[in-house]
């Protein structure tokens, strides 16, 4: 079974989303995600400075198979990208929920995240999917 | 890897281990008012004989004159070699090669395809090639748009200059995707792109500027002014070319110093004969910074697990059967055969040897256009230099002047009122190294009987 931090929130897309202490939030993606995807090869970032909407694509993580894009878990600003995995994708593979951060965001609305899914509820849909 | 059909027995065995009657049953989930029981307006079959007489009878009434029409599409001199090589059976039907052990030979020919256009074009990466040079200039219209992610009009300048195939095609294909293309208008003095009217946008946001080198009339443009003004304005530029005459110009890679974003155009003049209009292919080379947007097939190089090289198609990620909608584009194949004829093509005549086609057919052009202001009084319609492609000025409707050259079995050149009001008396003309001083001197005598009277 995958690992599923229990502070964290997670997306029906298999985003997951840390708040941070100034306002903004993390996103990466979890480590089923990362499993699924296989060995990454590159990750096409949001804009700093654009907004998105929720679940608006924003991004693409690419795998030798697959390239799949990253939503917008709530609408907001990203404010900075992960820019050492352009040299390291794959530290997504190995840290998904560490150093494999993708991006920061300002959301609009912070408390749009406590309606994402919790770790049980995130545990449960991946369950269901296999 | 030989095919053998299954035999009726093999068959019977099959259906039996599935559970089903007939292979009929296997289609009866489309409904039967669907079905066609015969197909209409087809008549019986016949024999091979009978084909081959009918087909020997069609073609005699095809007839070849000396052709003098350029306008996207180039008669030169393929050497016997290059068909001979392309029509090997592993060349002539290899498959696509999506299992890389058993394709090496069809990639490495795309390697080296690729190797050469992206030299010819001086830009870091070339695809392994697409339909023909009008759907190029459509993808790489697309390329642009998802490519620039900071430009939010989707606004493409697209001289009127380019061929209209190309420009009509490219509408075509991007219309659905709420893409601007605004059209600049050429100078009627010049020929070439109208530098007022380009001037107005400035300041814009700008998503791609084409940029056609030659241009439709057969005109050089000012590609080095051209693409920096669209690198000042913060667009990508598209560069439109005949890869054949880049032995001689300078290459979009270089133009303005830095070069230009993407590379597109009709690769036909490299030993693909003109077959009444096809197959032809279009090419598509960039920066690396573009590459995973490209569209089509990309053929990369690599080791196996046991260190070996080889080769293998890449980034397949970004292509249709696997991204789907979001793929970077509809077309999940190549022009294999024409690339490789293209290839063998480029690599018998070597650069020394394309250089030489280039030079000659420029030379043959001006020394027509030389031949006919002396002779007829024609004169070139426009005000600017011409590669090996002029647009010639009658005085008269071109269309009623080409159909009497026509009788006597010259094709003098493609009437431009086709496709631009007020040029009704104007003729593009080119001549190739195809073309003798003989062939030269008939047609300024024909041309000049076409000319007289009413």
């Amino acid at each position: 079974m995958s690992e599923i931090p229990e502070e964290l929130k997670y997306t029906k897309s298999h985003e997951w989303v840390l708040v941070n202490e100034d306002g903004t939030m993390t996103v990466g993606i979890t480590d089923h995600a990362q499993e699924l995807l296989g060995d990454l090869v590159f990750v096409e970032f949001p804009e700093v400075g654009n907004r998105y909407g929720t679940d608006e694509a924003c991004g693409v993580v690419e795998s030798v198979k697959a390239a799949s894009d990253i939503l917008a878990p709530v609408s907001g600003e990203v404010v900075e990208v992960n820019e050492a995995l352009s040299d390291t994708p794959e530290v997504i593979n190995q840290d998904p929920y560490g150093d494999g951060w993708i991006y920061k965001m300002r959301p609009d609305d912070v408390a749009e995240v406590d309606s994402l899914l919790d770790a049980e509820a995130y545990r449960a849909l991946i369950e269901a999917e296999e | 890897m030989p095919f053998i059909p299954h035999t009726p027995e093999e068959v019977r065995e099959m259906l039996a281990v599935v559970g089903v009657g007939d292979l009929d049953s296997l289609f009866d989930e489309i409904p039967p008012e669907l079905r066609l029981a015969q197909f209409q307006g087809v008549p019986d079959g016949v024999s091979e004989m009978e084909v081959s007489r009918l087909m020997a009878e069609r073609a005699a009434r095809d007839r070849v004159g000396l052709n003098f029409v350029g306008a996207g599409a180039y008669e030169h001199h393929i050497p016997a070699a290059v068909w001979q090589i392309a029509t090997r059976g592993e060349y002539y039907t290899a498959y696509t090669p999506y299992q890389a052990e058993t394709s090496q030979g069809t990639l490495q020919v795309i390697y080296e395809y690729q190797s050469m256009m992206a030299e010819l074009t001086a830009m870091d990466v070339s695809n392994a090639s697409l339909y023909d040079g009008a759907s190029g200039l459509a993808e790489a219209v697309l390329m642009a748009v998802r490519s620039h992610r900071k430009s939010r009009t989707r606004r493409i300048l697209m001289p009127a200059a380019v061929h209209p195939a190309y420009r009509a095609t490219t509408e075509t294909l991007v219309r659905a995707q709420g893409i601007d293309l605004v059209s600049l208008p050429y100078d009627p003095r010049t020929g070439t792109l109208d530098r007022d009217a380009l001037a107005r946008h400035e300041g814009e946001d700008i998503t791609a500027v084409v940029i056609p080198q030659p241009n439709f009339f057969g005109l050089l443009e000012e590609v080095d002014e051209l693409s920096a003004w669209a690198r000042r304005q913060g667009a990508l530029s598209i560069a439109v070319v005949n890869p054949l005459l880049l032995s001689l110009l300078k290459p979009p890679g270089e133009w303005g110093g830095e070069g230009v974003d993407i590379v597109c155009g009709e690769g036909q003049p490299l030993g693909i004969p003109l077959s009444s209009g096809g197959p032809y292919c279009g090419f598509l080379c960039t920066r690396q910074a573009h590459v995973r947007q490209m569209p089509g097939r990309l053929v990369g190089r690599t080791v196996d697990a046991d260190g070996r090289p080889g080769f293998v198609l890449t980034l397949q990620a970004r292509e249709q059967h696997i991204r789907r909608s979001k793929a970077t584009s509809n077309i999940c194949t190549n022009q294999g055969l024409m690339v490789t004829a293209a290839t063998i093509h480029m690599a018998l005549l070597g650069a020394e040897g394309l250089e030489r086609v280039a030079a000659t057919s420029y030379r043959r052009t001006h020394q027509l256009v030389e031949m006919l202001a002396a002779q007829s009084g024609v004169r070139p319609a426009f005000d600017s230099e011409f590669f090996h492609e002029c647009a010639l000025r009658l005085g008269r409707p071109a269309e009623a002047v080409l159909e009497r050259m026509a009788a006597e079995g010259v094709l003098g050149g493609y009437p431009l009122g086709r496709d631009y009001p007020g040029l009704e008396d104007t003729l593009l003309v080119c001549a190739t190294e195809t073309k003798s001083p003989e062939d030269l001197a008939r047609y300024a005598e024909v041309l000049g009987r076409a000319l007289e009277g009413p």
